[in-house]
């Protein structure tokens, strides 16, 4: 039933119709069809009860273990949305062998890359700005997403929403990244340390932008800004949001509302200034001088209203002397 | 549970062993020593053939540690991983050893339910950030690595960055396997600071033969020698903790 797809990289092979039934819990999935699978397990669709569900299913017990601790954490967490529901967590016994699994809420959808080849650029930043939104809370709540890359994000919908899937690098905020990949990591471009904290994050919302515009993604040449600059520069799409881009990818960004707001701004046809500082010290500026030209025009009325007294006085002088003589 | 500190060697070699003691059998003897022996297994274009892959199981398993075969692009992101999940892995044995001694012979982190097995993994995690880590690389210089050594000098950079970012302190030491006059030399003692290899890495002559195993039966000496001069210092012998619970 389980067979070894390839030697380095264990994967399961579990046939349609298979049922999969917990030691601990007793419920039972029947197999519908692999959704997909990655370095830490692979996720079926799954029937329960003649509903849907997505069962992920490892070779490691303590990944299993890791992501549910994650999801359990979110669903404790109200306002986070972010992540599929946790249903159920158990171990499935076959012969001598054990295995553990996790069931959770089936996302329906695609992946993001094909999402926006199908539906038009429009949609990039939307979406991000959906994303955005859920990493913000997700940060509140002290996490880091860690792992954020096309591959774990699905578009469902309608109406149109983005999810992540794929909680295994999951991180609290404080702590050494868990798992990352590298075009989406500062560390690999040498733009920062793997520490995580919201800025990390937020540098992989600019990679995940800049691989919507190269699906093919790019090697590291020279690394740093530089070389991601020159890929902003070359596409016309990337171009309109570089002042964004270039702030996430520097770690400008404190926290996802920043950026999020910085986006909006772009998309409602404003400019996003660099830093924060010269736009307070510019409106600062600009009320000096409106503040000196007041003053001129009171020193001037002033002045003005002396010049017409001494007129009309010796005016007044000329008048007397003349009736006088 | 007290934080005490880690042992590996991380062996990183592009095949066979041909000269000196066997390094499967050195790598027993590591463990026994509370030191973990992870392999990585580096090709470019040629492959490792059969041979030369069961021998870098062979040492890994041996030796208690994780191994990995790759290509040179890949590099980077498996030397961290191997180191990662090697350290979870001893991390493991020994909240599972704790668990034998409170809960009875049996109970082991795989058979807890899936509830408790949570709440253990997270000391394991807690551990994971915060334990100290003293880790020997010994990177193969026979002429076949030549060509993969700028990578390899990208990766332990790479690898510094991932583990730095823990909150746990890190030591790392490097060797080279053969080196000038001696089968292994070293070319950095303990440092906080792998970054300084980049300028004694660039210097790298890399010659003839693959001396593997009196490469690992030095670096485990390298250990002994760092932890008597902190005994005689501080008389600290915390860091006996793992080896005991291994
Ligand atoms: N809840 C879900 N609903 C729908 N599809 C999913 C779900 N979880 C995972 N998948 C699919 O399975 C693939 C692999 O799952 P993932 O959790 O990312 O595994 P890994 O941790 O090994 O990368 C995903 O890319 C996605 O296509
Ligand atoms: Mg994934």
């Amino acid at each position: 039933m389980i067979m070894m797809k390839s030697f380095t990289k264990s994967q399961f092979n579990i046939k349609y119709g298979t049922i999969i039934q917990g030691k601990w819990h007793q419920n039972s999935y029947k197999v519908i069809r692999e959704l997909g699978s990655g370095a830490n397990g692979t996720v079926y669709l799954v029937d329960f009860n003649g509903n849907k569900a997505a069962l992920k299913i490892s070779f490691e017990p303590m990944t299993v273990t890791s992501e549910v601790n994650v999801l359990k954490s979110f669903s404790k967490a109200q306002g986070v949305t972010l992540g599929p529901s946790l249903l159920d967590v158990d171990d499935w016994v076959i012969g001598t062998q054990q295995y553990s699994f996790y069931v959770m809420e089936y996302v329906e959808g695609v992946h993001l890359i094909p999402f926006i080849r199908k539906n038009g650029m429009t949609w990039l930043p939307i979406l991000i700005l959906q994303l955005l939104k859920d990493l913000g809370d997700l940060h509140k709540q002290g996490w880091v997403f860690g792992d954020l890359k096309p591959d774990n994000l699905i578009v469902a919908g309608p109406p149109i929403k983005i999810r992540c899937i794929d909680v295994g690098g999951t991180t609290p905020i404080g702590r050494a990244i868990k798992e990352y990949t590298e075009f989406f990591d500062r560390g690999y471009w040498g733009l920062g340390s793997r520490k995580s904290e919201p800025s990390y994050d937020l540098f992989a919302i600019g990679m995940i932008m800049i691989n919507s515009c190269y699906p093919q993604r790019f090697l590291k040449k020279e690394g740093g800004i530089q070389q991601l600059t020159q890929a902003i520069d070359a596409s016309q799409e990337l171009r309109k949001y570089k002042s964004v881009l270039i702030k996430a990818l520097t770690g400008k960004y404190q926290t996802a509302d920043a950026m999020r707001k910085d986006l909006l701004k772009i998309l409602n046809g404003q400019t996003v200034s660099d830093q924060k500082r010269t736009v307070r010290r510019r409106s600062y500026n600009y009320n000096q001088t409106r503040q000196r030209k007041s003053r001129r025009s009171w020193v001037m009325g002033v002045i003005e209203t002396i010049l017409i007294f001494i007129l009309i006085s010796l005016l007044y002088v000329y008048y007397i002397l003349g009736n006088i003589f | 549970m007290r934080p005490g500190t880690l042992k590996q060697i991380l062996l990183i070699t592009d095949g066979c062993s041909n000269h000196g003691e066997n390094p499967i059998a050195m790598a027993a003897l590591a463990k026994e020593q509370g030191i973990t022996v992870n392999v990585i297994g580096v090709m470019e274009n040629d492959v490792i053939d059969e041979y030369g892959m069961r021998e870098i199981e062979g040492i890994a398993s041996q030796g208690g540690g994780v191994s990995q075969v790759v290509y040179a692009q890949s590099l980077s992101q498996t030397v961290q991983m191997v180191t990662r999940k090697a350290m979870t892995q001893t991390l493991q044995g020994v909240v599972n050893q704790e668990l034998k001694q409170i809960l009875g012979s049996e109970v082991t982190m795989e058979n807890l339910p899936p509830d408790k097995r949570g709440e253990v993994l997270e000391v394991v995690d807690e551990l994971n950030e915060t334990v100290n880590l003293e880790i020997l690389i010994l990177v193969d210089t026979s002429l076949s690595m030549k060509h993969k050594l700028p990578t390899v000098k990208e990766a332990l950079l790479d690898l510094s960055l991932s583990l730095n970012a823990r909150t746990g302190n890190n030591q790392f030491s490097l060797f080279v396997f053969p080196g000038k006059r001696k089968d292994v030399e070293k070319l950095l003692d303990w440092t906080p600071k792998l970054e300084s290899l980049t300028t004694v890495f660039n210097k790298l002559t890399p010659r003839g033969m693959t001396p593997t195993g009196p490469a690992i039966k030095e670096a485990i000496k390298h250990f002994g020698k760092k932890r008597s001069l902190k005994g005689l210092l501080s008389g600290d012998h915390d860091e006996e903790f793992y080896e005991e619970s291994i």
